[in-house]
């Protein structure tokens, strides 16, 4: 029973934040894409001409794209396989009775907190060098030949730094979840006699599809856009070999200065993370329903 | 002593989570220990776990050596200052789409929701170069405007999730009782809303302040929080590890400290109330 006073005074409530966002939104995604058409350099001063598709072409058909789009599905891929298998077994042994339980959700969740910057420094630095960092030193004790992590694999190990910061996310919803299982259903299914795995697969599972699906979503939305820690290992390198389409936009951009073929990049990158955004969108929907 | 199965299982999983959590935690246990050690010490081969000379010098080096106070400093400014000014914007439009619910209400959280799910290399040029021209670049003001902005949906979403929970009827007998729309945000809903505000706050300055695209691309030395402070330690010269690690240390701490009080916040945050 809103009154008529009462709408106008919600409308003036919400404008600043739709006028703001759609600033945000509308202004420099609008520049973008203008810049992507035009032949836009900042070393080249003076008129920018208008030349059609050429940045998407040449950004396109760049051997350099397909090498980050690559290693941007595998990013992506291998850190969702790590923390939602990770995440599931995790999320099962913090629910099982213990002591300290608590703390031990502590312990796991605490990666999550740490600025993207320092975890990736601190495995580049004290686990993953070759000579002073800790996994080095296990190798020397093993009588193993130590393994230059960031040279000699380095989107894997972007893969393992990055799927640390992850885990605790997956953890912590897919607990959340698995919280909320009615204990009944186990308890019922137990008098039946359902074995443990048939258990796990016939009613826990199912239970938790929903949230595995949200972690699945909006981690790979924030995972399409992973930065820091490849500008602090590898810048991208050796080569190519660690690039993401989020580096290499930034690498053409603001390292080669070509703004219109990174604007074309960005547009790209806008695209690919607009697939992923209509089913986390359409899922976030349903729930606003009910 | 015999015990009981359940005992048993439970001293099992006791021992198995335990393990498992301090692994996890290993790096930064690790991260914090090398922050007490001399720079020799850090890199000793075999490593040392607790057997050295505890010492504070790193820390007072750093700050020494960088000023690390004022990166410090910028840190809590770029996360308090956007959180505030994103609450003072979203506070208002939570309240109104929760209790004054239009039909296109719903498509307005969507689409605020969407923008958070643009990729920020989407708008980096534009936004770069408006603030090299209009002289944001490497400023608080400029970060603080942009972080505000990126972290704006996720502040209107929670908020919205959390006034929604506040049962319309009270609302409704305050209007009765003839409270103005002013004494009914005063007296009746900010008791109610203050818990969720406060969890949003918590969330956003921990998000605020991890942020690490645009605070490494739109700052240089004067505004750099530690983010882009700690990013400085990438370059290969000389050891450094103890530093480095001190360095670390008091970036993470307050953070995780807030991080371990806001476990609930952080599900229904960044799940946009999917996972309740």
């Amino acid at each position: 029973m809103a009154t008529g006073h009462s709408r106008v005074a919600a409308r003036i409530m919400i404008s600043p934040a739709v006028l703001l966002l759609l600033g945000w939104m509308i202004v420099p995604l609008s520049m973008t894409l203008y810049f992507s058409f035009l032949n836009y350099n900042l070393l080249m001063p003076g008129v920018h001409e208008w030349i059609g598709f050429t940045n998407y072409e040449f950004f396109l058909t760049d051997p350099a794209f397909f090498t980050a789009l690559g290693n941007t599905l595998l990013l992506v891929g291998g850190v969702l396989v790590i923390t939602i298998f990770g995440g599931i077994g995790l999320a099962i042994l913090l629910d099982q009775p213990m002591w300290g339980q608590g703390i031990v959700r502590i312990l796991v969740i605490a990666p999550f907190f740490v600025m993207p910057t320092v975890s990736a420094l601190v495995w580049k630095n004290m686990f993953m060098n070759p000579v002073n960092g800790l996994f080095a030193h296990a190798a020397a004790f093993l009588g193993l030949e130590p393994f230059d992590f960031l040279a000699q694999a380095p989107l894997f190990s972007i893969i393992l730094i990055v799927a640390w910061q992850w885990l605790p996310f997956a953890t912590l919803i897919l607990l959340t979840a698995l919280q909320s299982l009615d204990r009944d259903q186990i308890e019922a299914a137990n008098m039946d006699g359902a074995s443990k795995w048939s258990r796990f697969i016939y009613i826990v599972l199912p239970h938790m599809s929903r949230a595995i699906t949200v972690v699945i979503l909006i981690q790979t939305i924030f995972l399409l856009s992973i930065f820091a820690e490849i500008l602090v290992t590898t810048n991208g390198g050796p080569g190519n070999a660690s690039t993401n389409i989020t580096f290499l936009v930034y690498a053409q951009s603001l390292l080669q200065f070509d703004v219109g073929s990174g604007s074309a990049g960005g547009i790209v990158a806008v695209i690919l993370a607009n697939i992923v955004a209509v089913f986390l969108m359409r899922m976030i929907g349903k729930n606003l329903e009910a | 002593m015999t015990l009981d199965e359940k005992t048993r299982t439970k001293i099992g999983f006791t021992i198995a989570a335990w393990l498992v959590g301090l692994l996890i935690f290993f790096p930064i246990l690790w991260t914090v220990l090398t922050s007490f050690k001399t720079e020799a010490q850090a890199i000793a081969s075999p490593p040392l776990f607790l057997g050295f000379d505890w010492t504070l010098e790193n820390y007072f080096e750093v700050q020494e050596r960088s000023n690390y106070f004022r990166h410090f400093a910028n840190s809590v400014v770029i996360s308090v200052g956007s959180t505030v000014l994103g609450l003072l914007i979203a506070i208002p439009a939570a309240w109104a789409m929760a209790f004054v619910p239009r039909k296109r209400t719903k498509d307005v959280l969507m689409w605020m929701l969407s923008t958070k799910m643009l990729p920020p290399v989407g708008v980096l040029i534009p936004i770069y170069l408006l603030f090299r021209d209009t002289g944001l670049l490497d400023t608080l003001t400029g970060l603080v405007l942009v972080l505000t902005l990126i972290n704006l949906p996720i502040i209107i979403w929670m908020l919205y999730t959390y006034f929604k929970e506040i049962p319309g009827e009270i609302l409704e007998a305050a209007r009765m009782d003839g409270a103005t729309l002013w004494s009914e945000i005063v007296h009746v809903l900010t008791p109610m809303a203050v818990p969720g505000i406060a969890s949003t706050l918590l969330l956003n300055v921990i998000l605020a302040w991890n942020e690490a695209f645009w605070t490494l691309n739109l700052t240089a030395a004067t505004a750099a929080p530690l983010t882009a402070f700690i990013a400085s330690y990438s370059s290969p010269e000389g050891l450094f590890y103890a530093k480095l690690s001190a360095a670390s240390t008091m970036a993470i701490a307050p953070i995780l400290i807030m991080g371990w009080f806001s476990q609930k916040q952080l599900v229904r945050g960044l799940t946009f109330g999917a996972v309740k």
